[in-house]
């Protein structure tokens, strides 16, 4: 908040830092999701929060034009232990186009109705997508990096209609979250079945919180990590063929509203672009479904 | 009486039925004894219960007001946390409750916190319910700032 009034002599500044400060100040509270991109954990959505998020991602893969991709994703939260989630997806890239590339509705469960050593959570997904995404939300089939040298008009006509489900499993260690997803994937046509796998690891800075309030406090920062790829489809399986990716993130979650998560993924093997530079910035509004209700 | 009308009633009951298993506090008969006899590792003493209390008000704040209110009475028809069956229950029973949840009520399992966090908000609880019940032994906790907008500089 001093920060916010800090400088008063420069207006444009002044209100953009404002602006910023009343984000992060007001509004509504979140949870402490882990800090991943790419792997799920346990956490759903509270039951009546919206959150609405944008996930960021550039790269400049070898023998391949520059790409920038970004996905708007809307989460509700229906039950606590069900979450419905929407994702809208387009890609720009370097000396090509910028194109649309489709969206995705899943549907997350907790099936269990207590807190066990290993947590499971169901998922669900219908995926509406062109060949030119570059979103890299998850690593299917055998998809690789070189896939991405076929310019975006060819790949945008060639949509892809699928089912998708997960199962995650997420188990908590003395503060220390650790998750495995493993995914696989039908194509609506006569494809083969793909499939592919997340892991993570994470843990927030500080295991208890402050006696003061403060906006900036070891307890709002989380680090991790993660792993993920392809494996392959029913008659491929296995990691040869793929995209495989490793890295850290780290996020801060401001108390109550806002979320900003941020980490590079290294490729590691030759399937794979050299570094998908990842960030995240999640806004959730608390109890939407309040704004509806009369009673206190 | 039809077929459609039997279906129809025994829905009906069987509802009734799960509802009422579902009732308010049915989650402290699913707390094994040993959970139930778990105590909190930060209140060992007053100086270290108000202390712990004081970050629990902040995470309560942040995490559990939106649906519990500020001042702990609950938004909406959701629960109040001032009552006597949260004073009554162990410590181990509340962090059971923070740890499992109650999903099929509404309540997402707390587990994703930080252990120091959810023994931090079990010391809030108990300061809050304490200050409820007047002066006690707890009177440190009981001089924990309610998590209150004003108190936090933070508009709802």
């Amino acid at each position: 908040m001093v920060l916010c009034m800090s400088r008063p002599d420069q207006p444009c500044s002044a209100w953009l830092l404002k602006s910023l400060c009343l984000l992060v100040l007001c509004g509504a509270a979140h949870a402490q999701e882990p800090p991943y991109v790419v792997t799920y954990s346990d956490v759903l959505e509270e039951p009546g929060n919206l959150e609405f998020a944008t996930q960021n991602i550039y790269s400049t893969p070898k023998d391949a034009n520059p790409f920038y991709a970004q996905t708007f994703e809307v989460e509700y939260g229906i039950r606590a232990w069900w979450t419905a989630e929407a994702y809208f997806q387009g890609q720009t890239t370097a000396h090509d186009s910028t194109v649309f590339t489709g969206f995705r509705l899943e549907n997350r469960f907790r099936p269990l109705r207590r807190s066990h050593w290993i947590n499971p959570v169901v998922y669900v997904e219908y995926e509406d997508i062109s060949q030119a995404d570059k979103s890299f939300l998850e690593v299917t089939g055998n998809h690789t990096i070189q896939d991405q040298q076929v310019a975006n008009a060819p790949l945008r006509s060639d949509i892809e209609r699928s089912v998708e489900g997960k199962l995650i499993a997420s188990s908590y260690i003395k503060g220390v979250n650790v998750s495995e997803n493993i995914i696989a994937e039908k194509n609506i046509s006569n494809e083969p079945w793909e499939f592919g796998y997340a892991l993570a690891v994470s843990r927030p800075l500080a295991n208890e919180a402050s006696a003061h309030h403060c906006v900036v406090c070891r307890q709002y920062f989380a680090v991790g990590g993660e792993l993920f790829g392809g494996l392959g489809t029913r008659y491929t399986f296995g990691l040869s063929g793929t995209s495989q990716y490793a890295g850290p993130t780290v996020s801060y979650s401001a108390p109550r509203n806002l979320t900003i998560l941020f980490g590079p993924e290294f490729g590691v093997n030759a399937n794979s672009a050299s570094v998908l530079w990842r960030l995240k910035v999640a806004y959730e509004i608390n109890q939407f479904r309040d704004l509806f209700r009369r009673s206190r | 009486m039809s077929l459609r009308r039997s279906l129809g009633l025994t829905c009906t009951i069987l509802s009734a039925a799960f509802l009422m298993g579902a009732a308010d506090g049915s989650w402290l008969h699913r707390v094994s004894t040993a959970d139930h006899a778990r105590s909190s590792p930060l209140l060992a003493t007053s100086e270290s219960r108000g202390k712990a209390a004081a970050g629990g008000a902040q995470v309560f704040h942040n995490e559990c007001a939106k649906c519990h209110g500020d001042d702990g009475g609950g938004l909406h028809n959701r629960p109040s946390v001032i009552s006597d069956r949260v004073n009554n229950a162990s410590d181990g029973d509340l962090f059971w409750l923070m740890n499992n949840g109650v999903p099929w009520r509404g309540m997402p399992p707390w587990i994703s916190l930080p252990p120091g966090e959810r023994w931090q908000l079990v010391a809030y609880l108990r300061a809050l319910n304490a200050a409820d019940a007047g002066p006690s032994p707890l009177s440190a906790a009981a001089s924990v700032p309610r998590s209150t907008p004003s108190s936090q500089g933070v508009s709802r």
